[in-house]
């Protein structure tokens, strides 16, 4: 049998494993929060720093200063919102969903979470949410998908990603696995991919806080899963809020001791 | 024709499969994963999706009958043949600077995945920007109905395999999983073989 290590290096690493395991799975130290309650309130008056509607099947970027707010807020129902982002200072660094499901341990994003880059640093953190229905697992629609509805008009996300990612100087090379909010994509116990529509309703939003300088992209399509992927969805509103201080009892940033960890190698970064 | 290559523990390892070619990956003495990434060898700008993987097939792991996809929404393989049941492609490859955030900051000079797809990857022209969601072959990890989702250990025995038909020529990218800090590797990382066949 090869072996290089050492039954006592094996379990003394099993151990600290294993109590990792155990905090990560609890959330802990902090409960979960509540959802946030529908409708969205108004901005605070001057707080909006940009504000764009995006029509059913097309896309945008933009770019938010550490510290920004994005609020996304679909006009209706059909709506799934694919997301992208990169560090503006190096697009290298970019979002990377397998280590942000991985090292929160739990694939259900949503308030209180956050989204790492491929760096081991915070990208964004998840401050209002009121569905916490986001797929992490399995993409948006591509060509292949809207070509069933025999519609030649009907646009799709992998084709807008591409779009947008060349508008921010970038190409197919830099595009990641994708955010899909609001799209209630599950796993169920057989490991079937399951579409839970009673997740999601009229109203929703949810509020994204930059926690470095970042370009994004956002694609606005219905998901494939979506029973109704065939429809052009309503119009997407998208609103940059201006940086506010953070409170050093942040949700986000105190939640678990992976965000912690992740926000230290954030401050390292910072110098 | 047969070509055999043992790749030792921590190693990347990289070769072409023709299209009809077959690839079995081996996972020669049993709990080690097997971070894999595939490209389409005459175009590397598409290269493996896991999302679309996943969506295209339902279902949330790799097995026989899987189709794996390319980012252009094409077949790049089929799987033919599975001996261990299941394998992940949603929790990515270990890096030095995601073991900080999960395992703690005195983890940052330890060997990674990334390191090793970062070196192979250099000499086909790509860099870290080409590093895409990968599969983890041999690497169990369970997603539950309430979304919790965990590192188990591994469920495949010396010996198990993979076996995979090249539906168009790809190149296929291994780091021969480091990671001693949770059981993806039984906490001690092996030599696996790689055969393509045809």
């Amino acid at each position: 049998m090869y072996t290089h290590r050492t039954a006592e290096q094996i379990a003394a690493d099993r151990q600290r494993y294993e109590e990792h395991q155990r905090i990560g799975l609890e959330f802990s130290p902090k409960t979960p929060p509540n959802p946030s309650l529908r409708p969205a309130p108004e901005p605070d008056t001057g707080s909006v720093a940009m504000s764009r509607s995006v029509p059913g099947g097309w896309y945008t970027t933009l770019h938010l200063a550490k510290g920004e707010v994005l609020r996304l807020v679909p006009q209706g129902p059909v709506s799934a919102v694919a997301l992208a982002a990169w560090s503006s200072a190096d697009t290298t660094e970019r979002m990377n969903l397998p280590d942000t499901v991985k090292l929160q341990w739990t694939t259900e994003l949503k308030k209180g979470r956050v989204v790492f880059s491929d760096m081991g640093r915070v990208m964004l953190s998840i401050v209002e949410d009121s569905s916490g229905a986001h797929d992490a697992l399995t993409g948006g629609s591509t060509p292949a998908t809207v070509a069933q509805y025999g519609d030649p008009n009907l646009r799709n996300t992998r084709d807008n990603m591409v779009l947008a990612a060349a508008k921010l100087g970038l190409d197919r090379r830099d595009l990641m696995p994708l955010l899909n909010l609001f799209a209630p994509v599950r796993v169920d116990a057989k490991g079937q991919f399951v579409w839970r529509s009673g997740m999601i309703g009229d109203a929703d939003w949810v509020e994204l806080r930059a926690e470095m300088d970042l370009s994004v992209a956002l694609s606005n399509c219905p998901h494939p899963s979506d029973p109704r992927a065939g429809e052009v969805p309503a119009p997407l509103d998208v609103i940059k809020i201006k940086a506010v201080p953070v409170p050093p009892d942040d949700l986000c940033r105190t939640a678990t001791p992976e965000a912690q960890r992740g926000f230290e190698n954030n401050a390292k970064a910072e110098g | 024709m047969e070509q055999k290559f043992d790749i030792p523990a921590q190693k990347p390892w990289s070769g072409i499969v023709k299209k009809g070619q077959t690839i079995r990956i081996e996972d020669t003495y049993g709990q080690q994963a097997i971070d894999t990434i595939f490209y389409c060898a005459d175009d590397y700008t598409e290269r493996y999706s896991s999302q679309e993987t996943l969506r295209a097939q339902g279902s949330a792991y790799i097995t026989t009958g899987s189709k794996v996809m390319s980012t252009e929404g094409r077949v790049m393989l089929t799987v033919l043949a599975d001996t261990s049941g299941r394998h992940d492609t949603s929790a990515g490859c270990c890096s030095c600077e995601s073991n900080t955030v999960r395992f703690g900051h005195e983890t940052l000079y330890q060997h990674a995945c990334r390191e090793n797809f970062i070196l192979e990857l250099g000499r086909y022209g790509m860099t870290k920007r080409d590093i895409v969601a990968n599969i983890n072959f041999f690497m169990n990890v369970p997603i539950s109905a309430n979304g919790a989702m965990t590192v188990d250990d591994g469920i495949s025995a010396p010996g198990d395999h993979v076996e995979m038909r090249a539906e168009m020529d790809v190149l296929c990218v291994i780091s021969n999983c480091p990671q001693i800090n949770n059981p993806c590797n039984g906490f001690d990382p092996t030599p696996i073989r790689v055969v393509i066949e045809g």
